[in-house]
């Protein structure tokens, strides 16, 4: 049986704990709330670019841009993982390094290189120890403050890198936020751009067809061509702002979690505490009783 | 005038303007072009600098614009920009000192600098300047 005092310091150990896991959820809870809405915010200029995007795709051709093209032999990939600089949220970074991870070995085994871009220090530090190559490290970022700037500059080089034939396809590995309580890793290709679809649903809808008599300043093709970069811009910083508010999400839950788990230590401490406390006030007594006893005899 | 147009700037980060407009006139990649209501379908690529409008009480305004693109429609106006500020939200303290910066950046000749970054940096900051130097 563990001693009074020890049993104390313990509780007391786990209350502060307690202290610590229910501020850091009140944190993550503020900070979720500034993430989302900037995902709000940003969730206008997504849309109507898409729109855009979508009809110009449909009217040009895909020699418009070499970003379009997929390239016959893929010898190198460039993956872009989005992972949080802290730890304490959970499963977060493990189900995205894990998906990373998986897709890295599928490469490997058909003989094709995978090199990383990290935003997040959680996955840098997971290339490092894997022995991959890093293209490029973005920290603090992630669940931090941000702006689009973070993705034209990263987005560019991942642009400029794909042209200059560096690599083949470039990927993004995220984590999308669906709900408070859930979130989930994806895999996003993003270079050579995917044919865009998106801008023709909506199209349908309208009385005239969208774009269709519109007049383009300079030609389509460059239009288009000055268009797709931002396209990509665009994925990243849409990916970014996902994975911070999944970020601050998975976090937010954790620590739920941990503040649950502290009242219910606390409790059964709390018992193991009254417990000991009685014994030794029983024993306490027989000592009493035993020296009275022994006195009368 | 047969009515006001919609004017909608929207960056990645917010919507800068929301109103109805008299007169458009923005920076396009082959010139300046002004948009009145009932302009024909029109989509193009949007230099770096000022978008004029005259709201819907004739007061002309002015907003920075840079990277973007802009579409029109008979009756609405979008621009997506990647970043675009009001005058009046300018803060020129900032401005002047993100130009001392630049300059200072380009005018130190090391080899570990980004020229191209250092000069699209000055040449925003002095086209903000602009836009708060111009009359009222």
């Amino acid at each position: 049986m563990a001693t009074l005092k020890e049993v104390k310091t313990k509780i007391s150990a786990v209350k502060k704990t307690k202290q610590i896991t229910k501020a850091m959820n009140m944190v993550a809870t503020s900070k979720l709330r500034g993430a989302q809405q900037k995902m709000n915010a940003f969730r206008p200029y997504a849309l109507k670019f898409a729109d855009v995007l979508g009809s110009l795709a449909e009217k040009a051709g895909e020699e418009a841009s070499p970003l379009l093209i997929p390239r016959e032999e893929v010898k190198k990939i460039h993956v872009i993982l989005c992972t949080s600089d802290k730890g304490l949220c959970g499963g977060f970074n493990s189900h995205l390094i894990s998906m990373a991870e998986k897709f890295a070995k599928e490469k490997s085994e058909q003989n094709i290189e995978v090199v990383f871009t990290n935003f997040g220090k959680k996955g840098r530090d997971w290339c490092r120890r894997s022995g991959f190559q890093i293209l490029g490290e973005h920290l603090g970022i992630v669940g931090a403050k941000f702006g689009f700037n973070i993705a034209t500059v990263a987005g560019q080089r991942a642009v400029d890198g794909f042209l200059d034939e560096e690599y083949d396809e470039v990927y993004m590995v995220y984590s999308e936020f669906i709900s408070m309580a859930r979130q989930t890793p994806v895999m996003q290709q993003i270079l050579p751009i995917q044919p865009i679809e998106s801008g023709e649903k909506k199209a349908e809808d309208e009385e005239t067809p969208y774009l269709a008599e519109h007049i383009c300043e300079p030609s389509t093709n460059e239009l288009l061509g000055d268009m797709l970069p931002r396209h990509v811009y665009v994925q990243l910083y849409g990916a970014l702002l996902e994975t911070s508010t999944s970020e601050h999400a998975a976090r937010m839950n954790a620590m739920n979690n941990a503040t649950k788990a502290c009242d219910d230590m606390v409790d059964a401490l709390t018992l193991a505490y009254n417990k000991a406390r009685q014994s030794s006030i029983t024993a306490d007594l027989m000592d009493i009783v035993g020296g009275a006893e022994a006195l009368k005899g | 005038m047969a009515g006001n147009i919609r004017l909608e700037v929207v960056t990645p980060e917010t919507s800068v303007v929301s109103e109805d407009a008299q007169i458009v006139v923005a920076p396009g990649a082959l010139g300046e072009f002004g948009v009145l209501i009932g302009h024909t379908p029109f989509l193009t690529t949007l230099k770096l600098g000022t978008l004029r409008y005259k709201d819907a009480n004739g007061v002309e305004k002015c907003v920075f614009i840079s990277g973007g693109f802009a579409e029109a429609l008979p009756d609405k106006v979008t621009v997506l920009a990647e970043s675009a500020e009001r005058r009046r939200d300018i803060d020129v303290e900032r401005v002047k000192q993100a130009i001392k910066r630049a300059e200072e950046r380009l005018a130190s000749k090391k080899p570990d600098i980004n020229y191209e970054r250092a000069r699209a940096a000055l040449l925003r900051a002095l086209h903000r300047l602009k836009i708060t130097e111009i009359r009222r």
